[in-house]
């Protein structure tokens, strides 16, 4: 292509032009150059595929994928793709299975994504038949390389990909080992459609400027914790980052209580704070972890709500958010009954996150018309480094160069 | 023991409460202790416990409705509940449980009409002495209701109960 559609201005990473939210010719290099090209996919949770047969069928970007542990223990992904006509292979969200078969014509794959079986390969009564010279093994899915990283499956398409933790890099895995640190349990999943492009979400995930800006609930209600800690890390790729508070004080329980008292000026309070009734289960004191990692992958302590979140596009301007909600596999009753109640904090109806399902949609409608102008990205400069404040847009910029690195744009 | 045209009679009240707007009068449909969740078919078939809404009191209710009033930013919206009647599954003299499919359309300021939920509520309703309030007069309250959403997907966001 001689004309470039998407025109950045400059190198700089503080402008993004509008134009990258709803173009379709971006859309479909995405597709190659991001979801198919040299990065890690989180595919699904290692405890959603405890016995060999367990599988789930999932997508990166917008491919769909079969993801599934074999005999031998190792987990496998392919592409959901008969390699016959094109039909979806599998088409239940999960199940156990010997082996897959297409409904179309009954041409089947082993576990490993290998076809194993035409039906009438023969032909009927020595009639038809595939050619002598058809060979099974030349044909199949394509095949992802798969890793496991703390109980979390990724999966790439690309051979050039480096290794998970080279990908993430020291800073993100310890992130994420102190969060995965022992096995989970799912105790809910769902799905909210986003009415926008995936990256305004991706950015939303990074973008530690908005949150005490956009979600009120905190000073609403008065909640919010003196003396805060945080700070933002962003990994030399740009792509990956932790956005991290540390209450320094944490007798919450009390601080809680004091707070209980209806305040002078007449400000409403919560009349069950047991919602916020968490308890310590980190040593290192932090109460709040937003982990993103390139292209699309969330993983979130909000206190003691634990989730993971898995971001799809499908199509230019709208993006399935999976959320999985999880505890950890030796949790008590009453640890559990906590995760439960704060995870009215995130999730489609979260007291949180809510704001973030629709704040998408508003840039995806605020900018139609707008294909020559640009977002400003600018607060806290134009690096891309790791930050102690976190009024800053440091990670949205690091998401960029990131994109524009894979891109090659 | 709780007649059914009781049931109709709640369930009417319940959905014109959302859907006028009177959502801080909607905590009245409810027991101080009881469970309220919002969920979908998936995770009730494979007993997954969350919900997108989770609240083990009346106090969370009136907590929610106050975040939704002074703290949560989101369109203007409207309701529509459309009620089944309830399929009564089990009536004992301590509770009803009751399932009643619901067919609820979302209303934007800008008039997209959508429907944003179907399904159908699992009820456990028991006898209430409290004194009639403005919204509830049937001398019953949820102890229990969970709304099972048939679809697994959420569009943008939940904000006014179901």
């Amino acid at each position: 292509m001689d004309t470039q559609r998407i025109h950045w201005k400059s190198d700089s990473l503080t402008r993004i032009p509008y134009s990258i939210y709803n173009d379709v010719e971006i859309a479909e290099q995405e597709k190659l150059d991001i979801f198919h090209g040299k990065t890690w996919n989180f595919l699904c949770l290692e405890a959603d595929l405890q016995d060999a047969g367990d599988y789930r069928t999932t997508h990166v970007g917008e491919t769909p994928v079969v993801v599934v542990k074999d005999q031998d223990q190792q987990i496998y992904a392919f592409e959901n793709r008969c390699a016959h006509r094109g039909a979806l292979i599998a088409l239940e969200k999960s199940g156990k299975d010997a082996n897959f078969q297409c409904v179309y014509h009954a041409w089947s794959y082993n576990r490993q994504g290998d076809l194993t079986g035409v039906a009438f390969a023969k032909g009927v009564k020595g009639q038809g038949g595939m050619p002598a010279s058809f060979c099974k093994e030349e044909h199949g899915p394509r095949k992802l390389r798969v890793s496991v990283f703390c109980g979390l499956v990724f999966g790439t398409f690309s051979e050039e990909t480096p290794d998970i933790e080279i990908y993430l890099g020291p800073e993100i895995c310890a992130r994420i080992q102190r969060v995965l640190h022992k096995p989970i349990q799912v105790i809910g999943r769902f799905t909210q459609a986003l009415p926008n492009n995936w990256k305004l979400y991706v950015e939303n995930v990074k973008d530690s400027y908005h949150a005490s800006l956009l979600h009120m609930f905190f000073t609403t209600f008065k909640l919010n914790r003196l003396s805060q800690k945080g700070g933002v890390i962003v990994d030399p790729t740009g792509g990956h980052h932790v956005s991290y508070s540390i209450v320094e004080n944490d007798s919450a329980d009390n601080s809680y209580k004091d707070q209980a008292i209806r305040a002078d000026n007449d400000q409403y309070l919560l009349k069950d704070r047991s919602l916020l009734a968490g308890f310590k289960e980190y040593d290192d004191g932090i109460t709040l972890q937003i982990l993103s990692m390139f292209p699309g992958f969330v993983l979130q302590q909000i206190q003691n709500c634990l989730a993971v979140r898995q971001v799809l596009p499908k199509g230019v301007g709208r993006t399935e958010l999976n959320w999985t909600y999880f505890g950890y596999a030796d949790d008590t009753p009453e640890q559990r009954k906590t995760r439960l109640k704060q995870s009215n904090l995130i999730g489609p109806a979260g007291f949180i996150s809510m704001e973030d399902g629709a704040v998408g949609g508003f840039v995806q409608r605020g900018i139609q018309g707008a294909q020559d102008h640009q977002a400003v990205v600018e607060m806290g400069g134009d690096h891309t480094g790791s930050s102690e404040g976190r009024a800053t847009e440091t990670s949205v910029r690091g998401f960029w160069k990131a994109y524009r690195s894979h891109m090659k744009i | 023991m709780i007649d059914l045209m009781t049931l109709c009679a709640f369930n009417a009240a319940y959905a014109m409460t959302i859907d006028s707007d009177a959502l801080e009068e909607w905590p009245e449909y409810f027991s101080e202790d009881t469970h309220y969740r919002i969920t979908h078919i998936e995770n009730e078939n494979e007993n997954l416990p969350a919900g997108i809404v989770y609240a083990d009191s009346r106090n969370m209710l009136i907590d929610r409705i106050a975040a939704l009033r002074l703290a949560n930013i989101y369109e203007r919206q409207r309701y529509r509940h459309i009620l089944g009647i309830p399929a009564i599954v089990q009536q004992n003299s301590e509770a009803t449980y009751a399932h009643t499919p619901f067919m609820v359309a979302r209303i934007m300021a800008t008039g997209q009409t959508d429907v944003f939920a179907t399904g159908f509520y699992k009820d456990k309703f028991v006898k209430s002495d409290a004194p009639a309030s403005k919204a509830n007069s049937f001398g019953i309250v949820l102890k229990e209701r969970i709304a099972v959403c048939d679809s697994t997907v959420t569009d943008t966001l939940l904000a006014l109960p179901l």
